[in-house]
C-alpha cells in the first residue's frame, strides 16, 4: 500500500463486508506528542475472541477463495514500521474498531494520500451505509457526514458525478484546513 | 470555502437532468477493491473510469466497487455488466485501458477481447 488512504479504503471494505450501516473514520494529529491516529469504527457483525486474537496473522481470513488475508497485517506493519502502534478491538454483534498510530515525523510514515477521493468514492459506492469523517488537530475540527449531504441533496444520488466531485473538493478543503502546516504532505 | 449550501444548487441543476434520462443503459462498472486490487493499483483505474464517463456525460453508467473477485494475480480486475446481466471481466487493468474500454465497450458495444480474462488465461498457457 502506497499511502494511508489505501489502508483506510481496505479496512472500510472489511466493514462493508461485515454488513455495517455506519462507518466512522477519524484522523487526528496529536501534535504535542507527534502522533497521527487513524481510527476506523463500524457497527458491523464484529468478530469473536478466537478470530480476533488471530486476525493480525496473514494466514487468517474469512475469505473462501484463498487462505490469506493481508489487509489488517499490512495496516499493522505500516504503523509499526514508522515507530507507531496498532490496535484492533471487536465485539461480536456490536462492531469493530481499528486504530493505527503513526509517528508524524518518522521517515517511514506513509503520506495520507487521497483521503478525499477514497471517502467520496466509497460513500458513492455504498449508499446504504452512513459514512462519517472526523479530522482533528489541536482545537480545529472538520466533520463530514454522508447522511447530512444526502438530506441536502433531496433525491439526487451521492453517486452523481457532480456530487462526487463536490465531495472530493469539500473534504479536500477540510484536510488542508486541519492538517496544513501539521503534516508536511499537505500544502495549504 | 465550500459549504453544504452549494449542494442545493447541485440538486436544482441535476434533478431535472435525472428526470430527463429516459435512455437508461443500465450498464455497471464494478472494480475489485480488496487488498489485492488496491495494492495492484485499482484506485487509479476506478478514477479513470469515473473521469472518462463524466467527460462523455455517460451519467447512466454506474461505477462501484466490490471485494475480492478471486483471481488476485490478475488484479486490478474490472467487471462490466450490461443491462441484461451479461458480464465481461477485464484483467490487469490500467488507467489507459479504462479509457479504451469506455470508448469501445461502453459507448460502441464492442468488447475489448484482448483485455479480457479469457485472453490473459490463454496467453499464460
Amino acid at each position: 500500500m502506497r499511502d494511508i488512504s489505501l489502508h483506510i479504503l481496505d479496512i472500510m471494505q472489511n466493514s462493508t463486508a461485515a454488513k455495517s450501516t455506519l462507518i466512522k473514520v477519524t484522523i487526528q494529529a496529536e501534535t504535542q506528542i507527534g502522533l497521527l491516529d487513524v481510527i476506523i469504527e463500524d457497527n458491523g457483525c464484529g468478530m469473536d475472541e478466537e478470530f480476533l486474537s488471530n486476525v493480525t496473522n496473514p494466514f487468517s481470513t474469512t475469505r473462501t477463495t484463498r487462505k490469506v488475508g493481508l489487509g489488517i497485517p499490512l495496516f499493522k506493519a505500516s504503523a509499526e514500521q514508522s515507530g507507531g502502534s496498532f490496535r484492533i478491538t471487536s465485539r461480536k454483534g456490536i462492531g469493530t474498531v481499528v486504530k493505527s498510530s503513526y509517528v508524524i515525523d518518522h521517515m517511514d510514515r506513509p503520506p495520507l494520500g487521497d483521503i478525499a477521493g477514497v471517502m467520496a468514492d466509497t460513500a458513492a459506492a455504498y449508499q446504504a451505509v452512513e459514512f462519517q469523517l472526523v479530522l482533528t488537530s489541536g482545537n480545529k475540527q472538520f466533520n463530514f457526514n454522508s447522511r447530512e449531504v444526502e438530506q441536502r441533496l433531496g433525491g439526487v444520488p451521492l453517486a452523481e458525478f457532480a456530487v462526487v466531485q463536490w465531495l472530493r473538493e469539500y473534504i479536500g478543503e477540510g484536510l488542508n484546513e486541519i492538517f496544513g502546516g501539521v503534516l508536511n504532505e499537505i500544502v495549504s | 470555502m465550500k459549504s453544504l449550501a452549494e449542494l442545493e444548487a447541485i440538486r436544482n441543476k441535476t434533478l431535472d437532468q435525472i428526470k430527463m434520462r429516459t435512455n437508461k443503459s443500465g450498464k455497471r462498472v464494478v472494480v475489485g477493491m480488496a487488498t489485492c486490487g488496491i495494492a495492484a493499483g485499482a484506485r487509479p483505474v476506478m478514477n479513470a473510469f469515473t473521469e472518462e464517463l463524466a467527460k462523455r456525460k455517460l451519467s447512466d453508467v454506474s461505477v462501484t466497487m466490490t471485494g475480492c473477485i478471486g483471481v488476485c494475480r490478475l488484479e486490478p480486475i474490472v467487471e462490466i455488466f450490461d443491462a441484461d446481466g451479461t458480464k465481461v471481466t477485464y484483467v490487469k487493468m490500467t488507467a489507459e485501458k479504462a479509457a479504451r474500454i469506455v470508448s469501445e465497450h461502453i459507448v460502441n458495444g464492442r468488447v475489448c477481447q484482448d483485455l479480457t480474462i479469457g485472453a490473459a488465461e490463454a496467453e499464460s498457457k
